[in-house]
């Protein structure tokens, strides 16, 4: 039996939902890693895992990446810290924003992006972490500048068909690619506007928010920057605005759908000195052909006095048909849509707010073990 | 010489459930950056929790020796007499609301 999971990280801790196919009441399970602030999660489901990764911070304690294979009834917390910055760096981890298993191909590899923003590659499934060398000595580092959420390398986009080409985004330094791997990594940001520097275009310094990719179409890229909406279609070569008929191309969130490589949602926001849903209604935004239009998906979602907003990885979808999208808000609000977007649903109210969700679809033969806390919200 | 940690419930299971450990410290007279590599050698995972991979005590963490937070106190360079006892805290400026 097919079974949806939701993967929820907050402010304080992480919470799994679970639903059959139908998507239509969620089980909601934590919360797990209590106080202390997700701000990644992945699934890794190579050669028969089950394992979640959470990128966990404390306030007080510093930050850890800690695993389940068991849905959160144990998590195996590291003794020592997992992910450190070499001495000669002078750097120190603050937060772990991305998690990113690597390729099928490559089943015990996995990246993570950090605060300050840095690469961290594994290649014995998690058990020692190195950073990428080459973008922890690039020669821009000293100009990259921290946005409001810190210095953040948050978003790890893989090339499904070359395990040498990926690309990164800093914010703020802009999108970075590397074709060896990551020796190398060059500025990709021709085309992305920097409104809030003199020169509205340089090589790098842009604030970029969030990059997808389908799978179907590697070196196809989408980017939510902070002011901007582009695509690319030669891997960041280039990058053409595609903001067109949305109401504001701030943003922090974006998405694209699991079996249409022209299906991209976004949720804007009204502006970085605001930071609330425009005109007050919360709007789900998708194109259904590559950037050239965009339309606004409403129906279930609060349309007047919504001031709640997304950030970048809490927006995300299934793999089932027809697809489930899901978002989480600041405000703790978990939206559902089974429809492709058509139509949303509250699976839960009341989260911590919510910082990222991912999805997953497993067979779900065997019944999950009670955890702590279990509540079910039917709606 | 020998001093006493005292470890917060929170690092505890990085201590081997204990709540308070001795250790002996060779150097003599120690600062308190001696005292905590002996307590980072019975316990790793302690070490990461209260400073950051540059050695440096984290933000929100709090290290008294005696009655006296070490940042007032020269920071590692503390002296530490024998018998101390070392207290780690987590400080009242961490936690999100």
């Amino acid at each position: 039996m097919k079974t949806v999971r939701l993967l929820v990280g907050t402010a304080k801790g992480v919470f799994f939902l679970r639903a059959p196919a139908a998507r239509t009441a969620w089980q909601v399970e934590g919360p797990h890693l209590p106080g202390r602030a997700i701000y990644s999660l992945a699934h890794d489901g190579r050669e028969g895992r089950q394992r979640v990764w959470a990128g966990a911070a404390s306030m007080h304690w510093g930050a850890v990446l800690v695993p389940t294979d068991d849905w959160g009834r144990t998590w195996d917390e590291p003794q020592e810290a997992n992910v450190k910055f070499p001495a000669d760096s002078g750097l120190a981890l603050k937060q772990i924003w991305q998690i990113a298993p690597g390729l099928d191909a490559e089943p015990d590899t996995l990246y993570c992006g950090v605060d300050p923003a840095a690469l961290f590659h594994s290649i014995d499934a998690g058990k020692t972490w190195e950073v990428v060398r080459g973008l922890l000595d690039h020669p821009h580092r000293e100009r990259w500048q921290p946005g409001g959420g810190g210095m953040c390398l948050h978003t790890i986009v893989r090339d499904p068909a070359n395990a040498d080409r990926m690309w990164i985004a800093i914010s703020s330094g802009g999108v970075y690619r590397t074709t060896d791997g990551g020796r190398s990594w060059t500025a990709r940001n021709a085309g992305i506007r920097a409104e809030f520097m003199p020169d509205k275009y340089p090589e790098f310094g842009q604030c970029v928010h969030k990059v997808v990719q389908h799978p179907s179409r590697a070196g196809r890229l989408f980017a939510q920057n902070h002011w901007g909406l582009y695509r690319s279609d030669d891997a960041g070569d280039s990058w053409q605005d595609i903001a067109r008929g949305v109401p504001s191309d701030f943003g922090f969130a974006m998405t694209i759908h699991p079996h249409e490589p022209d299906t991209v949602y976004i949720i804007p926001i009204l502006s970085d000195m605001v930071r609330v849903a425009p005109e007050e209604k919360l709007r789900v935004y998708r194109t259904r052909n590559g950037g050239r239009s965009w339309e606004a998906l409403t129906r279930g979602l609060p349309q007047r006095h919504a001031y709640d907003i997304v950030l970048r990885d809490a927006l995300t979808t299934d793999s089932l048909d027809p697809a489930g999208v899901y978002f989480g808000t600041r405000n703790g609000k978990l939206y559902a849509s089974k429809d492709s977007g058509a139509s949303w649903r509250v699976a839960i109210d009341g989260l911590p707010s919510i910082t990222c969700v991912r999805a997953v679809v497993v067979d779900d033969r065997k019944p999950a073990r009670r955890a702590k806390a279990r509540r079910t919200a039917r709606r | 010489m020998r001093v006493v940690f005292l470890i917060p419930t929170p690092l505890r299971p990085f201590a081997g459930g204990r709540s308070r450990i001795e250790i002996d410290v060779a150097k003599d007279p120690p600062a308190l950056g001696d005292a905590l590599e002996a307590l980072w050698q019975a316990a790793p995972g302690v070490r990461d929790r209260v400073v950051t991979e540059q050695g440096e005590v984290r933000q929100h963490v709090n290290v008294f020796v005696g009655t006296e937070s070490c940042r007032w106190t020269g920071g590692l360079d503390t002296p530490v007499a024998d018998g101390a006892e070392i207290a780690i805290f987590p400080a009242i400026s961490g936690g999100v609301c």
